[in-house]
């Protein structure tokens, strides 16, 4: 057997190039170029409608550019969407359709199987072993209409991991989950970069992408920040992403008011 | 015993009678299995409107001397493939699309009908349905398309099953999502016009909407609510002709009371998803 480049073993690296998508005369994303290296972890943060869920959906194929290019192991990436696996935000599917948590997990061996192949001993075990790690196997063959909003995140990043992912996508995985689900995640995510599987992932969280990523997007439709939370976070660069939601403070930290998200209650950050 | 056995098995010494009470199961159940697609797709709209559009497809067939099923189905067909072309341009919502497409339809029909005089009596069968005038051919062409609609079902369901519950992922998968749903649109066309003999186009969105709300309100997995939504469909077919026959009403009307007065039970007494339960949460 000879390794043909869309088979190889080798986690993916990915890479994004003057990237412009528009939907209609609305430019959602304009000139972004940023790359990714094989196991690398990454985080991307920015104002609500800044174009983080738009850069996903590129990624997988779901929106097409108006210009630039996306590449993965050198080729587009519609050669290689069995190895990208993207956990949307939790309000695109229906919570009350009449599926179990383990058949929504089944789900993301389906683009594995075809269309005609049933699944195998080796795809149940995937199932499992994702389910496992997100810690909801006992919720196994429960309906998903029972479940809290940190269970469905669960069971979303269950199906991904089912898909045995070289780059895993994930969008606002933590918003409106509770703390344990939040902790879980992050261990599965430092669990999964031990296997040098590569993660983009987008949140609201300032603190959280400071903390607990090394590199850093910032984003509202351009580029503003690439690099370590200290460089990408750096006052000058929120105020430019964020706008007026930034406040410096005297001591030198700066507070980026969210008040303007979708969440619940607002909510303020402060990044030193 | 006796006097209930005689009591079931006399209508049947007709032949329309027993022709009328398998058309009628085919029927439910077919409706029922397609329907769970159709309530948990949110598209009871687009079944009764499939199902009125059919109406200018029965009145040029009449109009040519054609067999009126023939004429449904070119109907049904074609309307389904507008509403898909409307809707995909992106440029207005689908229920808008459908609203267009099925009244104009609809109106066509309608001023076809009215150039015709002596149409009063089809009109009415296909409006409201005629399962005691259902022949033997009809009734292979009811067995056949169905057995055709339900495979299809079974071939494709888990490529049903990920395009209904999560389109993104189906995209994801290179699953060809819009061509899987216009083949659900036709399998839902194909269903109403086999069904306009036993129910007719006023009431068939009935067949397709109510035993699949029933089963979902009793089960927690696909495969068993398309079952018990089979079974729903079948049961009330079959009671809905002893009412007719024996209380001498309209057999559509009659099946469609049965599968309401189901779903009414069940609705209020359906443990754990019952909507009462629903709200309380």
């Amino acid at each position: 057997m000879t390794p043909s480049p869309q088979m190889t073993d080798k986690p993916a690296h990915l890479e994004v190039e003057r990237l412009t998508v528009a939907y209609g005369r609305r430019q959602v994303l304009d000139n972004v170029s940023f790359r990714v290296e094989f196991g690398e972890r990454v985080v991307m943060v920015g104002p609500n409608g800044a174009g983080k869920s738009t850069l996903f959906k590129a990624l997988v194929g779901l929106v097409k550019p108006q210009s630039g290019a996306i590449r993965i192991h050198g080729l587009s990436p519609g050669a290689h969407q069995d190895c990208v696996a993207y956990v949307p935000q939790r309000e695109e599917v229906d919570w009350r359709f009449p599926v179990t948590v383990a058949d929504v997990v089944m789900m993301g061996r389906f683009g594995r199987l075809g269309w005609f192949r049933r699944p195998t001993r080796a795809d149940r075990a995937a199932v499992a072993r994702g389910m496992e790690l997100m810690g909801i196997a006992h919720l196994a063959h429960r309906p998903i209409g029972e479940l809290s909003g940190g269970q469905q995140q669960r069971v979303f990043l269950a199906r991904a991991l089912a898909q045995d992912p070289h780059i895993l996508l994930l969008d606002e995985p933590f918003t409106g989950v509770d703390a344990a689900t939040q902790e879980a995640t992050l261990s599965v995510l430092d669990a999964l970069r031990d296997q040098h599987v590569t993660i983009i992932l987008s949140t609201h969280d300032l603190g959280l992408a400071a903390a607990r990523f090394e590199r850093v997007l910032l984003i509202n439709r351009r580029l503003i920040g690439d690099g370590p939370p200290a460089q990408a976070l750096s006052r000058h660069l929120l105020t430019e992403a964020f706008g007026g939601q930034v406040l410096a403070l005297p001591d030198g930290s700066v507070l980026v008011d969210q008040c303007a998200c979708h969440q619940p209650e607002p909510e303020s950050i402060v990044v030193k | 015993m006796n006097t209930l056995w005689s009591w079931i098995v006399a209508p049947l010494a007709y032949g329309f009678m027993q022709r009328g009470m398998l058309a009628a199961m085919l029927v439910g159940v077919l409706c029922a299995i397609i329907g769970c697609y159709v309530v948990l797709r949110s598209m009871a709209f687009l079944g009764d409107a499939l199902a009125h559009a059919v109406l200018p497809g029965v009145a040029i067939a009449y109009l040519m001397g054609t067999n009126l099923t023939a004429g449904a189905l070119v109907a049904a067909v074609v309307v389904a493939l507008l509403i898909s072309f409307f809707s995909r341009q992106g440029a207005i919502k689908e229920d808008t699309a459908i609203g267009i497409v099925f009244a104009a339809a609809l109106a066509l029909g309608v001023a076809l009908i009215s150039s015709v005089r002596t149409y009063a009596v089809d009109l009415t069968h296909i409006m409201f349905g005629n399962v005691l005038g259902v022949s033997p051919a009809d009734l292979w062409l009811i067995a056949g398309i169905g057995a055709a609609v339900l495979l299809t079902v079974l071939v494709f369901y888990r490529q049903f099953l990920v395009v209904a519950f999560d389109p993104v992922l189906a995209a994801t998968q290179r699953l060809p999502v819009e061509r899987l749903r216009l083949l659900l649109l036709l399998l839902i066309a194909l269903t109403i016009v086999v069904s306009l003999q036993t129910v007719g186009v006023g009431l068939v969105a009935a067949m397709l909407v109510t035993p699949g709300a029933t089963a979902y309100l009793l089960t927690r997995r696909l495969p068993a609510m398309m079952t018990v939504a089979a079974l729903i469909g079948a049961v009330s077919s079959i009671s809905g002709l002893y009412l007719s026959y024996y209380i001498n009403i309209a057999s559509g009307a009659a099946v469609v009371l049965v599968a309401t007065t189901i779903f009414t039970v069940v609705f209020l007494a359906a443990p754990g998803r019952g909507v009462v339960w629903q709200r309380g949460r």
